[in-house]
Formats: structure tokens, sequence, C-alpha cells
């Protein structure tokens, strides 16, 4: 039924999920503080980093790297009416909600900041265009910063947070989003290749809120994304997408981590990526844990990848714990295959030629992710960007239009 | 209305290989056979005995490996074209397994294939009510158009589908495998109308290869070849089709070095 050939076992695919039923730690354990000296700078062999180039992070994660950031990040807003973007403390921060770093990177970058952007989205407020901010970078420097974007109850927005430029970039973004709310938010990176950026992204779901997290990284050199999802009440739904295209010598790695605690919440996962290139790389990690209060929860999660050349590689490791048996479904597929040859022969025995077919398989690939992310100038930015990769064209960014 | 203008596909002495597990395996041994505009050939053999890897010779699969003889459309070198090519000057392969392409949509893929066949994209207005039409006669439902190439369809749905890209492709010479396995008998008459349709509107040349007789009596063949062991045992007219109905291929199915040779 699938794009995705067999693999054989030395072709690049590295699908963990056997082991990953059984993690030797639990999620729920991980240390979270906003105290620099409770994370230690990373060595690599720590189960969070074990696929990440630490070593080419010292700006972003090595001893003092908080003391350091420079200021080469431009923020640029579109708000609707209604909508406030305005700088806070990191005190504040805290007490609209936004939780705690989970590791090194987002400790340094809270630290860094020295403070937050808090965008708010009014309660009842229904946007009918979306909320955009771009961070432009303007040279490989560290730098560091914390955005808070609160959605208040019953309100329905979109925000697209677009990165762009070059930069050192490592952030925190905090979503809390309101009781009955439905927001989605797009992190979209393309940055150039010699960029570097991490980022926390936080969603805090309120109770039957709704809310979705669509991660499109195209650009940067190590782009590694850690998103968390909670929920402050039961009814909560969350949706995490997310579409990748590594090219040569890019690092892509996107994390998730859907903690279950309340009731009868749900939450749905799919991450699609394609890898071009000599050393190509990507990672996606995808923890669920569904604890024991956590009765009735709906939950699923995929990952597919497509390689695309040779010596490319794809990790791919789902982690279900489930801690009560009183659950809706928890399911999770990966698999990470070759472009198949079938499908290029079956187009182009219809007069198609070869790169258009490709195009069409890849884009088809794609399609299911990002037929869903409801924003059509994305969408439409994205396939385009898609089909500039195949054809080995640079990341041409998104432009922000008034 | 200009008459048709007339093709002749000629496949000379085809010798093709593919590579196994155990080395070169040569699965043609010499085919040749000539297909005029208007003609139905039917080609029936055993399972096993290469009737698939001609189709795929013919359309340019990149598995099999042709390594002697020669295949001509209208004098033209088939075998030196690459795949898309080899479409766009007016072959047709409705395979047998039908390969899914998912996220692909119906509507798309076929656009892009016409668009690509005739190297220009169709007049819009007169497209959709072509597709409509093609898939209607077909029994296909409209909302067919909006799903993944293949994706999840059931094998009827698949060779309907087929066939629908014959009608709407309209090439010169179409290659049938096995289009009628796995039908019913509703499907069977449907699908074979939508051959019988196809190829009375472009005076089509056919090469209709199956396993079974019960499609020819819905797609008349002018010719009958018995294909044994990669080449061509016996030819004849219908009648030899109604010989193997009641005798089946045993007779045939003697070893190479004493197999009559077409
Ligand atoms: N791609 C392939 N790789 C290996 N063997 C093949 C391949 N294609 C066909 N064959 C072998 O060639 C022979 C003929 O196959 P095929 O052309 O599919 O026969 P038919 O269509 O008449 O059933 C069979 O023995 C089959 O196993
Ligand atoms: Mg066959």
């Amino acid at each position: 039924m699938s794009l995705l050939t067999p693999q054989r076992p030395s072709a690049g695919a590295h699908t963990d999920s056997a082991a990953a039923f059984v993690p030797d730690q639990s999620r729920a354990e991980r240390t979270t503080s906003y105290a620099v000296a409770d994370f230690p700078v990373p060595t690599g062999r720590e189960e969070e980093w074990r696929f990440t180039p630490v070593d080419r992070l010292h700006s972003l994660i090595g001893a003092g790297a908080e003391t350091i950031g420079g200021s080469e990040i431009a923020w640029e807003s579109e708000l609707p009416a209604g909508v406030t973007l305005t700088e806070i403390t990191t005190e504040r921060a805290r007490e609209l909600g936004a939780p705690a770093p989970a590791d090194r990177a987002a400790v340094v970058a809270v630290a860094g900041a020295g403070g937050a952007m808090h965008l708010d989205i009014p309660a009842e407020a229904e946007l009918s265009e979306p909320v955009r901010i771009t961070v432009r970078g303007g040279g490989a420097q560290p730098a560091f910063g914390h955005l808070v974007v609160t959605a208040g109850r019953f309100s329905k927005a979109t925000v697209v947070v677009q990165h762009t430029g070059t930069a050192q970039f490592s952030e925190v973004l905090s979503t809390i989003v309101g009781d009955g709310a439905n927001l989605t938010v797009v992190p979209v990176q393309e940055w150039t290749d010699d960029s570097l950026h991490l980022g926390q992204h936080d969603v805090v779901v309120g109770r039957d809120a709704t809310v979705r997290h669509i991660a499109v990284t195209l650009g940067g050199g190590i782009v590694r994304l850690n998103a968390n999802a909670t929920y402050a009440g039961p009814g909560g739904s969350f949706e995490g997408l997310g579409v990748y295209f590594a090219d040569a010598g890019q690092h892509q790695e996107h994390r998730l981590f859907v903690d279950h605690e309340a009731p009868h919440c749900r939450s749905n996962v799919e991450y699609k990526g394609a890898l071009q290139g000599e050393t190509a790389r990507t990672v996606w990690v995808g923890d669920v844990l569904i604890r024991a209060a956590a009765e009735g929860t709906d939950t699923y999660e995929l990952n597919r990848n497509l390689i695309l050349t040779d010596g490319a590689r794809a990790d791919s490791v789902p982690n279900l714990e489930i801690e009560t048996g009183e659950i809706e479904g928890a399911g999770h597929a990966s698999a990470t295959g070759r472009f198949d040859d079938q499908q290029l022969f079956y187009l182009q025995a219809r007069g198609i030629d070869e790169d258009t077919a490709r195009r069409l398989v890849v884009r088809g690939f794609f399609a299911s992710v990002v037929g869903r992310i409801g924003v059509p100038e994305i969408e439409e930015h994205l396939m385009a960007a898609i089909d500039r990769e195949l054809e080995g064209q640079p990341v041409e960014p998104l432009e922000v239009t008034a | 209305m200009s008459t048709p203008e007339k093709h002749v596909l000629e496949i000379k002495d085809l010798h093709v290989t593919v590579e196994t597990d155990q080395g070169t395996k040569e699965i043609l041994r010499g085919v040749t056979l000539t297909i005029n505009s208007g003609e139905t050939h039917a080609i029936m053999g055993p399972n096993g005995s290469g009737k698939s890897t001609l189709a795929y010779s013919i359309a340019g699969h990149p598995k099999y490996t042709v390594t002697s003889g020669s295949v001509t459309l209208d004098g033209e070198d088939v075998l030196s074209m690459s795949v898309d090519e080899r479409a766009r000057a007016g072959l047709f392969l409705a395979m047998q397994y039908p390969v899914e392409v998912p996220g692909v949509t119906v509507s798309n893929f076929l656009r892009t294939a016409k668009t690509a066949v005739d190297g220009e994209a169709p007049k819009l207005r007169t497209w959709v009510k072509d597709v409509k039409q093609a898939m209607g006669d077909l029994r296909m439902d409209a909302a067919f158009a909006d799903r993944g190439v293949n994706e999840g369809f059931s094998g009827g749905e698949k060779k309907r589908h087929e066939i629908l890209q014959m009608e709407l492709l309209k090439p010169k010479m179409a290659i049938l495998d096995e289009t009628d396995s796995g039908l019913d008998v509703d499907a069977l008459r449907v699908v074979s109308e939508g051959v019988n349709r196809a190829k009375e509107a472009t005076d089509a040349g056919v090469l209709l290869i199956t396993h079974y007789t019960r499609i020819l009596r819905y797609i008349k063949p002018d010719f009958v070849h018995v294909f044994v062991d990669g080449k061509i045992a016996e030819q004849g007219g219908p009648e030899l089709a109604e010989r193997l109905e009641a005798e089946g291929y045993d007779r045939f199915a003697t070893p190479a070095t004493t197999s009559p040779t077409a």
C-alpha cells in the first residue's frame, strides 16, 4: 500500500521500533529547570543527544553560552487587530504558564534571552488572517529567544513563525492555549545552510482546546526541534505535523513528546521527510506517555522517510509508554524507504518525463501532511520549495506579504 | 473527418534477459510479431511463459535487458527510446499489476499524462467532460478522480483505471497485460467495451495478453498466438483460442528444444 519499498538492511534506514517500546528510562523522569547548572553540557552520549552533532553546537550549549548572546536577530511581525506583541520578563512568562526548559539548549536559550516576547490572542478572537512573525538572522553569531504565545479561551487563530537568514539561534516557543480555543502554530525553518537552530516548542492544550503544531524544516545546517505537548484539562486535542527535506550536509532533528496526563485527550502526530544527497541526515523521535490518570486517551503517531539518493540516513524512533489500560487507542508507525522505481516507471509509461514523474511522486508523498496545514499560502510555498529542493536549488524563503 | 493514419509495430527476433539471484536468465527467446493499426492480436500462454516480460520489454521497463532483436513503431527504433518517449510515440501498456502512487490524485495524474502525450495541455472544458464521460462509461464513480493513483483500489478498479487511461491517451498501439484477470463478469464486460471503444476511436492496434479465453468473447481477436517458454509456439485465427479452451496448454508444455517454431 505504500510508496516505500522494502528496505535492505544496509540502505540507510534505522527504525528502532521494537526496542522503542521499552525505554530504559521513562520520559516522565527527565529534568526540567530554569537553572542552567541543572543541565550539564551534553557529550553526545545522552539518550536525548545521541543523534545530534553536539560538537558543532558549542556556541549554543557550551559552558557560559548564555552570556555571549549576540543581537543579530530581527523580529518582524504582522499582527491582526486585537493581537499584541510585547516584551515581558522571564518571571512573567512563567506566570503565564510557560513550561520550564527541559534540556541544556532550552535553559541556555531562556537565560540568554533574559526575557521573552509575548504574543497574545485575546479570548474569543477569531482571526481570519494568520499572525506572522519573522525571525531574521543577520549572521552566524549565537542568539537566544523566548516567544510566549497565549491564545485566550475560545479564540481561533493561526500563527506562522518564519525563521530565515543566517543565524545560530536557540529558542523556546511556549504556546499556552486556553479552554476551547483552536490554535495552529507553524514554525517554518528556511535558514541558510550554515545556520544552527535549536528549539523547544511547548504546547499546553487547554480543556477541550484543539492545537496544531506544524513544523516545516527545509533550511539550516543543524535544526533540532523538540515539540512537547501537555494537557491542562480533559478533552484536549493535539496534532503534531511535520514536513522536512534534508540535503547533503544538513542535520534535521525533530523530537516530540506528548504527555497524556489528563483523561479523554487526543493526540495525532504525523511527520514526513525526504532526504537527498550524501550525508543528508534526519532524526525523528516520537515519545508518547500515557499516564495512569489519562483514561480514554486516543493517540497515534507516524513517521515516514523517503530516501532519494544514496548516502543519506534517516533515524526514526517511536516510543510509546502506557501506564493505564483504559485507553481508546494507541498506535504508531514508522517506515523509511527508498524512492520506488516502479512508481517512476508507471508514470513514465504514461508519457511523463522522469523529472516530472519524480516531482509527482515526492509531492504525493508529502501531500497527506501538506494538505492538512490549512494555510493555503504555506501549502503552496511548501510544494514549490519541495520542487526546488528536487532540482537542487537553494531554499527561497517565504516572503511575508502585507 | 480524415481517415486515421495507419501504424505498424514490428517485433523481430526479440531476446530478453533478466538478472535473477541465480544469475542472468533468458526469458524471451526470439519473439517475432507484427501488429497493424486496427488489428487485435491475442497472446495466450501459461503462467511464467514470458508474456509480461514481452509487454514490459516493449514499454521499456529497466529490469529487462534486450540482448538482440528489434522493436520498431512505423520504422522508428523503439528500443533506443526512454520509457516516456515510447509512450509519447504512441505505445500504451495496461499493466497486469498497476502501481500505487500515493498522494498523486487520479485527476492530476491523468491531466499530466495527457499533457505529456499530446505535447500540450488539453482544453480544460472538453477535458473535464471527456474524463467524466469515460469514467461514467467504465462505471467508475466520479470520486475516483480525487483519490491517489491506484491507492487502495480493488483489483477491478485498477483495471478500469488502466482502460480509462487508454481511452483518454488514445495510443496508436495498446498492450493489455491480463486486463481480464481478477474481473467478475460484469466488470469484464464493462472493461472490454472500454477497450473496444478506445480501439475504434483511434483505430489502434491491440496486443491482448491473456491467460483465459473468456475475454475473447467480448474483444474479438484477428490473430491468436500461443506463447510458450519465451516464444510464440503456434499462431492462427480465433479458432485457435477455441482449441486452447478445449485442450488447454498441455500439448505445448514440451521442452524448448522440441516446441514448434513460429
Ligand atoms: N524481474 C524479474 N526477475 C526475475 N525473474 C523474472 C522477472 N520477471 C519475470 N521473471 C521470470 O520470467 C519468467 C516469465 O515471467 P513473466 O513474463 O511474468 O510471465 P507471464 O506473464 O507469462 O506469467 C518467469 O519464470 C518469471 O519468474
Ligand atoms: Mg504476466
